[in-house]
């Protein structure tokens, strides 16, 4: 299986084995060195976006670490992730003022101010898990988002902490003052944080992890306090998230309240659960789907907080092991035969679904336009159509495609299956 | 005169206001095989989870090698070394059956909370729970996820699960329940393998199960134990034959 | 002095009699199907905003009874086609499933009614004051609004542990399949629940809508409150509900009207704090200022301490 499998690891590591992951990790490498400089990608903003993905790749990692190795579900992450950033940029500033340090060390700060957080808290909220542990997490959220706005000299109130990332009396000839070069220190960062949580899982007690996930009852009648085990997996989800608020605050220079808000604590839940929380990869997935549809959607819409609510639904509804999961499904279809009719049943299906979504954009981006933004008139340009929704026929349209268009898609699912069951059959005869 | 490996004194269990264990002594002793049998409702499941921590008693005392471990959480118990089963059947569904019995031998080697070692390459704890996989006969479906296995294979490895850590006390829960005749004549032997040089504690309805593994059986009747004494003896009491009125004709 | 006292108290009782209308039927949805129902503010915020559109078009009264009704219906709506999936998925995913949808409903109300409040005043016809204390009026709506709570609570208290259906729904949560082969159905009990449960916060919402501010970030607001409440009461005991808004509504009320903080006591204790000391921050913060936080400490606290909250008998 995958490499999730923190389950299919039985002879360790053989060497074949290793010898994949060595390959896979420099072709990673590879692709990370080379991304940047991709035509597309090779302005600040397309490396401002790979940034922010590196820092959301850790984020929703380290909350995995927590969900889905050891069953504890945190409404509250952000928290650690702040705190983080928070120690991170006073840090920066001790440097600023003359502190003899590296900059690029800094997110270790940021990695020991949410370790600090993590022990802290944990000690206290470890006790207990499943939806009591959800609700302190919620509420510690909040409280330490208050707090934020309370005490001014710490975490800068509204406007935040400021401090620049390139005045340094240490120099080790590594700029920092370019968009490329804090890409490069992030995406640096972002491998080491993956490996080391990987290795954390491999651990035994990363092992106990999730056998306390799977069974936490049955955990304390081989010897283990079930209690200790969470208690030292949210100081590790804690270090990591910790790190990601570190480089939180050198790329942008700026910690404020916003990096420990409920708002934040939210998205990096989506993000691992989109991803897909069984996999270890997974809520990298989805860090970069959902920070690419966040920076790019928002600027095509102010819909798009509602397009990630949907998305996040149905995922949750038809796909709860998430695009990982999704994508692991298909990976022992590839090679069989039958592979090719179930992606021609696929490629049928959507365009019904086009027609479906096309109908559901207009109609929401039109709701929209008159609900928030009046001044701007009733004409947009919308999928290229010039649309106007002051003109019920539109509205009419927009209803028959997104109703005809579903009623077609749903005709299709019969197909789908069927074509689904027989690559299976193929699959597992073999 | 020896320490009994297990000696309970007393011990009541109530819930609210419902009595369910009303006082009951027994001492089991170093290497011997004890069967407790009795009709539902006894309260057999209920001794087996106070004796291994999963509930305090209310009153008396449960003393391992003559330690008091009485109301102390299941891992302190299960660190002095005494293991149980479930009646219920109490896996890590998505770890393999290699990973669960792993996770079993980490405590007892040593290995606490280790987060600086790689588990993999732990050679003692591959051995050992390689030993278990062989002994419970699973080798087979080393890597398969405990969840997806057959009921007669979850028994087992949750046999292996128990004694994987090298447990000097053994408590089974109904190790045989919703097993076939030869399933159960199966695990009767695998048990009497594993459990070589070790006390063990059986809670079992089978009494041919009974009768081919315990040294001595304890009759425990509404919270009460009200007989115990060697297989043949117990058979032949008359108090357990009106208890049971029949289950014995068989065995 | 008397004079604040007693106004804040009236106002405290109000304010967590409207957190008691809102907890309720989470309550309800929660002691009978375990799940902790985040949507359950937005369907009190829809309720809000429905009964402002039903009450613009057919008039307060008809609205009164029209909103809930449709909130209710979206109840039902939801567990039969999504909540009802998730069910087998354990309580984590339902959990999700309705955070996801009040992260969706707080945007289907943007894009109906926009970003801004819309204009949700009290109903001329019960706007009269019902009496004076210390020359401030007691309005009628809220005196309607203390008739409501009280009868949802002797409603809900009567259907949980009176009525045979509230024994098989209190069956069926631990027990589905058991209560199924006895005839009972259980996936239409859970409809009816969470039905109810919605309606309930609907209702709710009609009133909240004019006492508060109807705008999109209204459940935002008022939901992580509302399960502190249900939680420092006590997850599945109505009593504690109850208990728990008054206590918090009052708590609340009492501290943003004071306007004293900690450095405050100490200094009438003849304990100066320097300026440059690195608590003087957190000791100056007054406590009317702190007064949003309050119950999120108390719920901290109730969760480390007492899990199972004041009157509950369960832990979650």
């Amino acid at each position: 299986m995958s490499d999730l499998a923190v389950a299919a690891d039985p002879l360790g590591t053989t060497t074949r084995r290793r010898g994949r992951f060595d390959r896979r990790l420099i072709a990673l490498v590879a692709l990370l060195v080379v991304l940047p400089h991709v035509p597309g990608l090779d302005s600040d903003f397309g490396r401002s976006l790979l940034t922010q993905m590196g820092i959301a790749t850790v984020f929703a990692l380290s909350f995995n670490l927590l969900f889905g190795q050891t069953g504890l579900l945190s409404f509250g992450h952000a928290v650690y992730f702040g705190l983080g950033g928070y120690a991170a940029i006073h840090a920066m500033r001790a440097i600023n003022h003359g502190l003899p340090l590296p900059m690029i060390v800094v997110p270790l700060a940021g990695a020991a101010g949410g370790l600090v957080a993590g022990l802290a808290f944990g000690a206290v909220t470890t006790r207990k898990a499943g939806t009591i542990f959800a609700l302190i997490s919620l509420g510690v959220g909040e409280l330490v988002y208050a707090a934020a706005f309370m005490l001014p000299g710490l975490f800068g109130g509204e406007e935040g902490i400021t401090a620049s990332r390139t005045r340094a009396t240490v120099d080790l000839g590594i700029p920092l003052g370019a968009q490329l070069h804090v890409y490069y220190l992030v995406a640096a960062w972002a491998v080491i944080a993956a490996l080391l949580m990987r290795a954390f899982a491999r651990t035994p007690v990363g092992r106990l992890c999730n056998a306390v996930r799977d069974n936490p009852e049955r955990v304390e009648f081989i010897g283990y306090s079930t209690a200790r085990v969470r208690f030292i997996a949210f100081a590790a989800a804690g270090l990591f998230a910790g790190l990601a608020g570190g480089l939180h605050a050198l790329n942008y220079e700026i910690v404020a309240a916003d990096a420990v808000s409920a708002q934040r604590s939210t998205t990096v839940l989506i993000m691992a659960y989109i991803g897909g929380t069984p996999y270890f990869l997974g809520p990298a997935l989805g860090a970069i789907v959902i920070t690419w549809l966040q920076t790019s959607l928002s600027g095509y819409t102010s819909a798009w907080q509602f397009y990630l609510g949907v998305f996040f639904i149905v995922m949750i509804l038809y796909a709860p092991t998430g695009l990982a999961g999704l994508l692991a499904r298909h990976r022992p279809l590839l090679r069989t035969r039958a592979f090719r009719g179930l992606v021609l049943r696929y490629a049928l299906a959507a365009l019904p679904l086009s027609v479906a979504a096309a109908g559901a954009v207009v109609l929401i981006e039109m709701a929209y336009r008159v609900a928030t933004q009046p001044e701007l008139g009733t004409r947009m340009r919308l999928l290229g159509l010039s649309v106007d929704a002051g003109q019920s026929g539109w509205w009419l349209g927009a209803v028959v495609a997104l109703a005809a268009g579903f009623a077609l898609f749903r005709a299709t699912w019969p197909r789908i299956a069927l074509a689904w069951d027989r690559a299976c059959a193929e699959a597992a005869g073999r | 005169m020896t320490v009994a490996t297990l000696a309970l004194r007393d011990v009541e269990k109530r819930f609210g206001a419902t009595p369910i264990i009303r006082g009951v002594s027994l001492d089991v002793g170093q290497g011997e095989r004890h069967a407790i049998i009795g009709p539902n409702g006894a309260g057999k499941s209920t001794l087996f989870n106070l004796v291994s921590g999963r509930f305090a008693p209310t009153r008396g005392s449960i003393r391992l090698d003559g330690e008091e471990i009485a109301g102390a959480r299941p891992y302190r118990i299960n660190r002095r070394g005494l293991a149980r089963s479930f009646q219920v059947t109490n896996l890590f569904p998505r770890l393999s059956v290699f990973e669960n019995l792993r996770c079993a031998v980490l405590w007892p080697l040593g290995y606490r909370y280790c987060f600086w070692r790689n588990a993999a390459a732990l050679p003692d704890a591959r051995e050992q729970a390689e030993r278990t996989l062989e002994a419970i006969g699973l080798e087979a479906r080393r890597d398969v996820a405990a969840g997806v296995l057959t009921y007669a294979e979850q028994r087992a490895l949750e046999i292996g699960l128990t004694i994987a850590g090298g447990a000097r006390v053994i408590l089974l829960d109904e190790p045989t329940a919703g097993m076939s005749r030869g399933e159960a004549d199966q695990a009767v032997a695998l048990i009497r393998k594993v459990t070589e040089g070790r006390t063990l504690l059986m809670v079992e309805h089978d009494m041919s199960v009974v009768f081919g593994l315990a040294d001595r059986i304890s009759v425990l009747v509404y919270g009460r134990i009200i007989a115990t004494d060697t297989p043949v003896r117990i058979r032949d009491n008359a108090e357990v034959r009106t208890a049971y009125l029949g289950e014995l004709a068989d065995a | 002095m008397l004079e604040l006292v007693t106004v804040s108290l009236l106002n405290g009782i109000v304010y967590g009699l409207l957190l008691f209308m809102l907890s309720s039927g989470l309550t309800l949805i929660f002691s009978m199907m375990g799940v902790l129902n985040f949507a359950h503010a937005s369907v009190f915020m829809l309720g809000a905003y429905l009964s402002y559109q039903f009450g613009r078009w057919v008039g307060f009264w008809p609205a009164l009874v029209i909103a809930p009704l449709a909130c209710a219906l979206l109840g039902a709506a939801i567990e039969r086609y999504g909540l009802r999936r998730v069910h087998t998925s354990g309580h984590v995913a339902e959990i999700l499933f309705t955070a996801g949808l009040a992260y969706v409903i707080e945007e289907l109300v943007t894009m109906t009614w926009g970003r801004n409040a819309v204009a949700n005043p009290v109903p001329a016809a019960i706007d009269f004051p019902l009496f004076h204390v210390f020359g401030s009026a007691f309005p009628a709506y809220k005196g309607l609004m203390m008739a409501i709570s009280v009868a949802m609570f002797v409603f809900l208290w009567l259907a949980l542990s009176k009525t045979r259906i509230g024994l098989v729904i209190q069956a069926s949560l631990t027990h589905p399949r058991m209560v199924s082969a006895l005839g009972h159905d259980v996936p239409g009990v859970f409809v009816l629940v969470f039905a109810i449960g919605s309606g309930l916060a609907g209702l709710a919402g009609v009133i909240g809508g004019f006492m508060l501010l109807t705008q999109p970030t209204l459940a935002h607001a008022i939901g992580p409150i509302v399960f502190v409440v249900v939680v420092v009461g006590g997850l599945g005991s109505l009593p504690g509900a109850l208990v728990a808004s008054m206590l918090i509504g009052i708590l609340q009320t009492f501290a943003v009207a004071v306007d004293y903080s900690l450095l405050d006591l100490l200094r009438a204790g003849g304990v100066a704090v320097a300026r440059a000391s690195p608590w003087y921050e957190l000791l100056a913060v007054k406590l009317a200022t702190a007064a949003p936080i309050v119950p999120y400490l108390l719920l901290v606290l109730m969760l480390i301490v007492r899990p199972r909250g004041l009157l509950g008998t369960r832990d979650a």
